[in-house]
């Protein structure tokens, strides 16, 4: 089977929505990211990351959640799909099978 | 919050023009959660780095997020009402039905006024019709042409459609390959037909061979070709009944004017009411009318008509610039100087465009078309309008209604189409009605404008216009009350707040406009009406210079008469009914003769002179009452009378002369004529011109008619019978018929009358309809103003008060209506009477009466219903609710 390609960011968005499970949307996923990685995250990247996501089968979403500081508008709420899931297995299988593969001496070069 | 204040951004809320800017440009689907979250995020940057980098931020995140040609394309959350669901429209016919019937009254004005105003409409609509399809069932409509001339008189170039019969021969041999048919025709008019002991007199006419070919007549019996023969005659369907009722006229033979044997060759379907040829109820041969004529008739003799088809491929306008010259090639000097020009007049202007000024077309009909097309629409309007106040004024009672539906869901636009759907439903029944109007009405109407209009119930593209017309009057009288009504805020309708409804201060103000537009037409049609009444009275009141009463006029349609006129006329007075007798060659009703040729001392030697001649016999001036100005009448003591003159006034100024009276004038080569007498104008053509140059000279043999004036004293029915007798013994084969003066001089009016006619109808129609309306709005406003009234009335206010309070806003719309009438009322009026030479003035108490009288009617009108309200008890309209 042909493997979905995931970039780097929308690597890190998708463990995001993972992360914060019922809680995921724009603003906290934004928010999220900045805290855990530390760098300055355009919230309209993320904003169209997760949009195209959801095109995907990535991600899915339900309307809900609206809030008075929200000016009563609702919130997307995003939860990863079983297809978003196995991507990320599959991501996280690459990345491993190629740290097995790297040789000893290598690995301590690095310093691990 | 103030407004000043929320433009401003603050801690909490972003610049307002960027999340504009995002709800006109972001991707649609994602709108709500976008707007949401980035609030949300300028909230968390004004924490985490400050007010100033935070718009920053937010700035560019919209900017970023821009996508403005996104379309939708998730379905939305909730399904789109189906617009057209069967539940609904039932519920709308139900709804519908009820608002109709629970006001009965407002029902009425409302169907009853459209329908009245549909019908109108439908009656203009028929009657234009018939007017813009005039002669077009001839096949060769757009081929068939009469040729007319233009002559040049004095500086001024008339135009005729007599033309010399030499014309025809001179266009065969010459200009032959222009025209596919020739047809010259002659004689028209009334003759005798008999057969046997059947005698008819029928309007007929004598014409070429191929006329049957060129109007494409429908021949029942025979060929087309049946006038080939110089001894044949068609007959009209209805002539053929009427003399030899159901049995074969083919090869019978039949006497015309009871000296021409005839045959009969064909018998021809009748041809419809909206020809020109309509009333041809028999064609002779052209050739039958010629052998009779007198050698001496030349080319300066137009009197014939000659009808033209041009060729296939030839062009009308073409065809009639090649012929300019067909007479001026043939003429001597003499005649050359009136320049005639021979032109044609295709068929399709002989009704509408049949005017000419000047040599150039300048109308006709077609004003009159325009005129009644115009006011019929207006008509149609002002039902409309009134549709359009009622309908609107009514609606405010709806607004629960629409409330209700909105607030359960009902969109913009299911209201809108429910109130036009409701619209197009009244309107229909107010079409079902308008029919039966206009069939009802039909047969008086068709004897006004002397038509004989059918309401065309089998023709497909009547139906379609029909259609055509519910649906334009449903959606324009619909249109208004549908937005209107849809544009009810749901909140405000469901609190009953009305005026809030729309929330503008001027939701009343296009109703004024309306009632201010009605009435206005209203006034313009009164001022019209009286006007056109004016001028004829006017033209009627004009002194005629002779006496038209009692007197009677009769053909000669034996030699007989002529050849012992002295013994003819003593008869007549012998009768001891008739005071005098003359004979003339044209009726002095309607002198069509006309002369030229004439020189005179002091004759500007180029001028080319045109003078209506009259023949008369001693006795004219007697029989009519004409006034001597100067020198003497006709006298049989003077035998050199026969060359004697006597002008009218016109004619001295025409001619220039100080000392008319024994002038000597040269006619031709007649022979030197002298002046001996001078009259006072006498009205023998148009009451609305001036009068024309008019000579009067002795002749005994070209008469045609003889007028007779009874006495007083005697009865015109007995008076008929005794003169009858009498010309029945000098006469016996023709029938005996006459005419009154009086009657055929007031003929003169019928256009005019007819056109008064109508625009009192339409006056009266108008003011009917718009009172209507008015009648409604005030009944309306009283009851939207119950309870201020029955609050006013216990403080205190009188019922004039009162009064004074609910007629006021009404006749302020009113007085405005008649200041924008004035102008536009004078300004078609006096365009109007410009046609006229002899005219009426307008003057200023017009238009005040009309203002007045249509200040007192709606005073009138709004008055019962502003009594009505303020007579009731205060203590019932405080307490209903």
């Amino acid at each position: 089977m042909k493997r979905t390609f995931l970039g780097e960011f929308e690597e890190v968005v998708l463990l995001t929505v993972a992360i914060l499970g019922e809680e995921a949307y724009g603003v906290t996923v934004t928010q999220e990211l900045e805290q855990k990685t530390g760098r300055s995250v355009g919230f309209s990247t993320v904003h169209t990351t997760l949009q195209r996501m959801e095109e995907k089968g990535l991600l899915s979403s339900k309307m809900g959640g609206a809030t008075a500081e929200r000016g009563g508008r609702r919130k997307r709420f995003f939860t990863v799909t079983a297809f978003g899931r196995k991507a990320l297995q599959e991501v996280k299988q690459v990345r491993e099978e190629l740290w097995n593969a790297l040789p000893p001496q290598t690995l301590q070069l690095m310093g691990g | 919050m103030s407004k000043a204040d929320r433009r401003k951004p603050t801690a909490t809320t972003p610049p307002r023009w960027v999340a504009t800017l995002l709800r006109w440009f972001a991707a649609p689907d994602t709108l709500e959660e976008t707007e949401g979250d980035l609030l949300e995020m300028y909230a968390y940057w004004v924490g985490t780095v400050g007010l100033r980098k935070a718009r920053w931020k937010y700035i560019g995140s919209v900017v970023r997020l821009l996508r403005p040609f996104a379309k939708h394309k998730r379905s939305k959350e909730y399904p789109q009402p189906f617009l057209f669901s069967y539940a609904m429209i039932r519920n709308y016919f139900k709804i519908a039905f009820r608002n109709l019937l629970k006001n009965k009254g407002y029902s009425a004005i409302n169907i009853g006024g459209l329908a009245v105003g549909m019908a109108v409409a439908m009656l203009i609509g028929l009657w234009v019709h018939d007017e813009l399809t005039f002669n077009q069932h001839h096949e060769n409509y757009a081929r068939i042409a009469q040729v007319m001339q233009n002559h040049h008189f004095g500086g001024e170039i008339r135009t005729g459609s007599g033309t010399p019969k030499q014309l025809e021969t001179a266009l065969r041999n010459q200009y032959g390959s222009n025209f596919k048919y020739l047809v010259l025709a002659g004689g028209a008019g009334e003759h005798t037909l008999a057969f046997g002991n059947t005698k008819v007199t029928q309007t007929g006419n004598y014409m070429g061979p191929e006329v049957a070919e060129m109007l494409s007549l429908k021949m029942l019996k025979g060929t087309r070709w049946g006038l080939k023969d110089q001894n044949s005659v068609m007959l009209s369907e209805s002539t053929s009944k009427s003399v030899f009722g159901d049995s074969d006229p083919i090869d019978k033979i039949l006497k015309i004017d009871n000296n021409q044997s005839v045959r009969v060759t064909g018998v021809y379907a009748d041809l419809p009411h909206h020809s020109s040829f309509s009333n041809l109820a028999f064609i002779a041969p052209w050739k039958l009318l010629e052998k009779d004529l007198p050698p001496w008739i030349g080319w300066g003799n137009n009197w014939f008509q000659l009808f033209v088809q041009i060729a296939d491929n030839a062009d009308m306008n073409r065809v009639s610039a090649n012929i300019h010259n067909a007479k001026l090639n043939h003429i001597d000097k003499e005649e050359a100087k009136y320049k005639p020009v021979v032109f044609l007049q295709p068929m399709r202007n002989w009704n509408l465009y049949s005017n000419f000024k000047n040599g150039v077309n300048a109308g006709g009909r077609i004003e009159i078309v325009w005129l009644f097309g115009v006011i019929g629409l207006f008509v149609l309007l002002l039902a409309c309008i009134n549709f359009m106040n009622l309908n609107t004024a009514r609606s405010e009672k709806r607004a629960k209604e629409i409330g209700v539906r909105k607030a359960v869901g009902s969109a913009k636009a299911q209201l809108a189409l429910q109130f036009l759907g409701e619209s197009l439903l009244v309107v229909s029944i107010a079409f079902v009605i308008s029919l039966l109007l206009t069939r009802l009405c039909l047969p008086e109407f068709n004897n006004v404008v002397e038509k004989k209009i059918v309401v065309p119930w089998n023709m497909p593209s009547f139906w379609l216009a029909c259609i055509g017309f519910v649906l334009f009057t449903g959606l324009v009288a619909g249109s208004y009350p549908a937005l209107y009504l849809s544009s009810f805020k749901p909140i405000a309708a469901l609190k009953g707040v009305t005026s809030k409804l729309t929330g503008g201060h001027f939701s009343g103000s296009p109703r004024r406009v309306l009632v201010v537009l009605q009435f206005s037409v209203s006034v313009t049609l009164i001022i019209g009406t009286i006007i056109v009444f004016r001028q004829v009275q006017f033209a009627k009141n004009r002194p005629i210079g002779y006496s038209r009463q009692q007197l009677v006029s009769s053909p000669i349609k034996s030699d007989e008469i002529i050849k012992h006129y002295a013994a003819f006329r003593n008869d007549l007075l012998n009768t001891g009914i008739v005071e005098e007798v003359t004979a003339t060659d044209s009726p002095v009703t309607n002198t069509f003769v006309t002369n030229s040729g004439f020189s005179w001392k002091g004759k500007d030697p180029s001028m080319t002179d045109e003078f209506v001649t009259l023949r008369i016999t001693h006795e004219f001036g007697k029989t009519i009452g004409w006034q001597l100005k100067h020198g003497r009448d006709f006298s049989k003591e003077f035998p050199t009378d026969s060359m004697g003159f006597i002008l009218n006034e016109a004619a001295v100024k025409y001619m220039g002369l100080k000392n008319p009276i024994g002038e000597m004038i040269q006619w031709g080569n007649n022979g030197k004529y002298k002046v001996i007498g001078v009259v006072k104008d006498l009205v023998t053509q148009s009451p609305y011109e001036p009068v024309r140059q008019t000579i009067f000279f002795l002749n005994y043999i070209r008469i045609s008619l003889i007028s007779m004036k009874i006495k007083p004293t005697a009865s015109a029915s007995a008076a008929v019978a005794k003169i009858g007798s009498v010309f029945k013994k000098y006469d016996p084969e023709n029938l005996f018929q006459y005419t009154f003066a009086d009657q055929e001089y007031n003929r003169k009016f019928s256009d005019e009358e007819r056109i008064a006619m109508l625009t009192t109808f339409f006056a009266v129609l108008a003011v009917f309809i718009s009172c209507l309306g008015l009648f409604g709005l005030a009944s309306f406003v009283a009851e939207q103003r119950t309870k201020e009234i029955g609050i006013r009335k216990v403080l205190g206010a009188s019922v004039v008060n009162l009064w004074q309070l609910l007629s006021r806003e009404f006749l302020v719309l009113v007085i405005v209506s008649c200041i924008i009438s004035g102008p536009v009322a004078w300004y078609f009026m006096s365009d109007w009477l410009q046609r006229y030479t002899y005219r009426t003035e307008i003057s200023w108490w017009i238009f005040a009466a009309a203002g007045v009288g249509a200040l007192t009617i709606t005073l009138l009108t709004v008055s019962f219903q502003a009594i009505k309200a303020a007579l009731l008890n205060p203590v019932k309209s405080l307490r209903s609710e």
